[in-house]
């Protein structure tokens, strides 16, 4: 096949992907939510409302697009394409199975929260063209905030790179097949060492991600609707479907990283291989159903608390933990000769 | 330096436009850091009356340096329904049904007021059991009102699920008031003389099955809220109201005994049968919104503990005294007050001997506690200001009646 149909064909898929998981994610959350708060989420359009977000989204297709006087109008054009091309570009890397990726990147990680660190540039764009004081503070706790967490989320990720020894995202979940001791998985969430280093993905995921409970940028009891305030119909679509389409990428992340992508652990590899795809995405959903059960009970942090916790905590914390993964490499490769 | 509050109330802030491009409108100082001879300046915002988190339709005007709040201006009367004046021309025992629409939350304590002084005017006693249903439909209402704030200050941090939970529990309630008075928020069920009908058979087991379920349930509220680092993060030491500010504003209720005064109504002026009740009254230390959180949670407990008291100890009897169709309280002048969810809700009634009264004053907690706002939010951050708005649980409809 000519690989430039190729290249197409897998840009389409993923663009598939984002736009289904966008509207399964928001009916997700819905009913999610929903059950933790003793209600029953949308429950009218289609069996138990399964098919309202598929109507919110052509209600938000078909709406009036207003743009508010006094905006700046180039910006607040470009600001909704800025926030979403970078979280679908995110897409590129990420190993969905053994051979299923849009592309195999030896960045790969690299290439992933880069593309990531470019969103809160749109949401900056976004605060301030919207002529609005509350998308201007909005926009400011966005790009203060995941300025201040871009750092420990990298750092926290360096330890299960040195001991996978690349950044090829399909690699790292390579490195975690096999048992140890015969019947505890090779997943780097099951070595101690890398504990803390989860604790701090989560924290700094959750930031990047906007969420409870950090989701300063678009605090609606504060901020209204923070840097989204002044958007409607689509631009606010693209907006949204963004935000989903990051909670995938990140507990994408975490599921390679930590959670052995789409290995099942004592089934050999072979059985496993036809439905890879189906357990990466079980174990993504997993990770994203952990997140909104935290947006279901936590309350929400102050902006200074947050930065506090950032700069003094997380980033000390991460250096710490990625000398003393050094140490115990080191230390491991010359007792035992085992190399990472 | 000027006083920030000056600025504030400066020259027509808001009729500038609301975003500054080139030269801020009079009134808003550009501030020299002087550094590297950059300058900010400060940013008005106008919060409310249609934010999300303002209860209602509360407008502040919030002058910020960058997300620290400089100076606060108050402004109020999007709820205003002339309420006083109303009721100049209502008979007097028509007047219940406009203190229902005034802190429409705790309707039943609104009502009491006017029934205590309609009764202390014309000098009526009332049977002892018309006061102990009053006493405790009113503590009911108490814990029906303190669920809404619970829940909306659950909002207010960012936690949804505490709102919902909370509203289960006071459906609960509501469903018993609803059972007793045949409305769910405007009762109308309390007037001169006693109350409107009497307890509805069988409904005492339903209460007391209430008062056993909720001892349960605001544990869990207050593990599920309270007990979170974050949302203590966010309110201890927040807010402070000292005791001689919280004097000077004349703060009752909740917001006052937070801030380490004892005074409550119930105990130091009683009325109806809070004398033959045993409750305590939580106090404060410092008065940051954690205590006035904490206050609050321990009234809901003492509250459920009168209401299971005045149903064991319920006497027999009528439900109200005789009183003429048409009330005409004698030429004079009267002021009643009741310990409301927040605070005294108070009238003063003038009376010229007709079937109206010639005046009708009505005093509420919460426009004092807003009024304190003004001077404990500057200094606080954007964020702080609505959990201190939250933890003040200020109610528009009293605020502007």
């Amino acid at each position: 096949m000519n690989p430039v149909l190729v290249v197409l064909l897998r840009i389409l898929a993923a663009l598939g992907l984002m736009l289904a998981n966008g509207v399964v994610l928001i009916y997700m959350l819905r009913k999610v939510l929903g059950h933790m708060h003793l209600r029953l989420g949308p429950m009218h359009v289609g069996p138990h409302g399964i098919l309202q977000t598929t109507m919110d989204v052509l209600k938000l297709l078909t709406k009036e697009d207003i743009t508010p006087r006094g905006v700046d109008r180039a910006l607040y054009f470009i600001a909704p394409a800025a926030v979403f091309v970078p979280s679908f570009a995110a897409y590129a890397a990420i190993p969905f199975s053994d051979s299923w990726s849009i592309t195999s990147l030896d960045t790969g990680l690299l290439f992933t929260l880069a593309a990531l660190s470019l969103v809160p540039i749109g949401i900056l764009m976004a605060g301030w063209a919207s002529a609005n004081k509350w998308s201007l503070l909005g926009g400011m706790r966005a790009a203060a905030q995941q300025i201040a967490y871009e750092v420990p989320l990298l750092l926290s990720l360096l330890p299960v790179v040195m001991f996978a020894g690349t950044l090829n995202l399909g690699d790292i979940v390579r490195a975690q097949s096999g048992l140890w001791f015969g019947f505890v998985p090779r997943w780097f969430i099951a070595f101690p060492l890398f504990w803390p280093a989860f604790l701090l993905f989560v924290i700094a995921s959750l930031v990047e991600l906007n969420q409870t409970p950090f989701d300063m940028s678009e605090a609606e009891s504060e901020l209204v609707a923070g840097f989204a305030s002044e958007y409607s119909a689509m631009k606010f679509g693209l907006i949204f479907l963004s935000e989903f389409s990051n909670q995938f990428i990140v507990s994408a992340l975490g599921v390679t990283l930590f959670f052995g992508g789409w290995m099942i652990p004592w089934v050999p590899e072979s059985v496993v291989a036809p439905i890879a795809p189906v357990v990466f995405m079980l174990k993504v959903y997993t990770g994203i159903f952990v997140m909104m059960w935290i947006r279901g009970t936590f309350p929400r942090v102050r902006i200074d608390q947050l930065m506090q916790l950032g700069w003094k905590w997380l980033i000390p914390a991460s250096l710490a933990l990625i000398l003393v993964t050094g140490v115990v490499l080191k230390v491991a490769q010359a007792t035992q000769g085992v190399t990472g | 330096m000027t006083d920030p509050r000056d600025i504030v109330s400066g020259v027509g802030m808001l009729s500038e436009g609301t975003h500054f491009v080139g030269e801020p409108p009079a009134g808003i100082r550009r501030v020299p850091t002087g550094v590297d001879g950059l300058s900010t300046e400060h940013l008005v915002i106008n919060m409310g009356p249609q934010h999300p988190s303002t209860h209602g339709v509360l407008r502040l005007l919030i002058e910020v340096d960058g997300e620290e709040v400089v100076a606060v201006e108050v402004t109020l009367g999007y709820l205003h329904r002339g309420i006083e004046k109303l009721a100049e021309h209502r008979r007097y025992d028509q007047l219940g049904t406009l203190m229902d629409r005034g802190d429409y939350v705790s309707g039943m304590h609104g009502e009491q007021a006017v029934a205590l002084a309609v009764e202390r005017l014309m000098e009526i006693e009332i049977p002892r059991k018309a006061a102990w249903i009053r006493t405790m439909v009113a503590e009911l209402t108490r814990i029906a009102s303190h669920l809404v704030w619970f829940g909306t200050f659950g909002l207010d941090t960012g936690a949804m699920g505490q709102f919902l939970y909370a509203m289960r529990d006071r459906e609960a309630a509501v469903e018993i008031l609803e059972a007793i008075s045949g409305a769910r928020m405007m009762f109308n069920y309390i007037r001169p003389g006693g109350v409107v009908d009497d307890l509805p058979a069988g409904i005492d087991q339903k209460i007391l099955a209430f008062c056993d379920g909720f001892e349960t349930y605001l544990d869990e509220h207050h593990a599920l809220l309270g007990g979170n680092e974050i949302f203590q993060g966010r309110v201890r030491g927040i807010g402070v109201i000292d005791r001689d500010t919280a004097l000077a504003f004349a703060l009752t209720g909740p917001n006052l005994r937070a801030s380490g005064l004892g005074f409550d109504l119930r105990r130091d002026r009683p009325y109806d049968a809070y004398p033959e009740l045993e409750f305590d009254i939580p106090v404060g230390t410092t008065g940051d919104s954690w205590d006035r959180y904490m206050v609050r949670m321990e009234e809901m407990r003492q509250a459920n503990r009168m209401v299971r008291q005045c149903i064991e100890g319920m006497p027999d009897g009528d439900f109200k005294a005789k009183v003429p169709r048409v009330l005409r309280p004698p030429e004079g002048e009267i002021y009643a007050a009741t310990e409301s969810s927040r605070g005294e809700t108070g009238v003063h009634i003038v009376s010229d001997g007709s079937d109206t009264p010639y005046r009708f004053h009505y005093r509420s907690g919460s426009l004092h506690a807003m009024q304190a706002l003004e001077e404990i939010l500057p200094g606080h951050l954007l964020a702080d200001v609505v959990m201190i708005v939250g933890s003040t649980d200020v109610m528009l409809g009293e605020v502007d009646r």
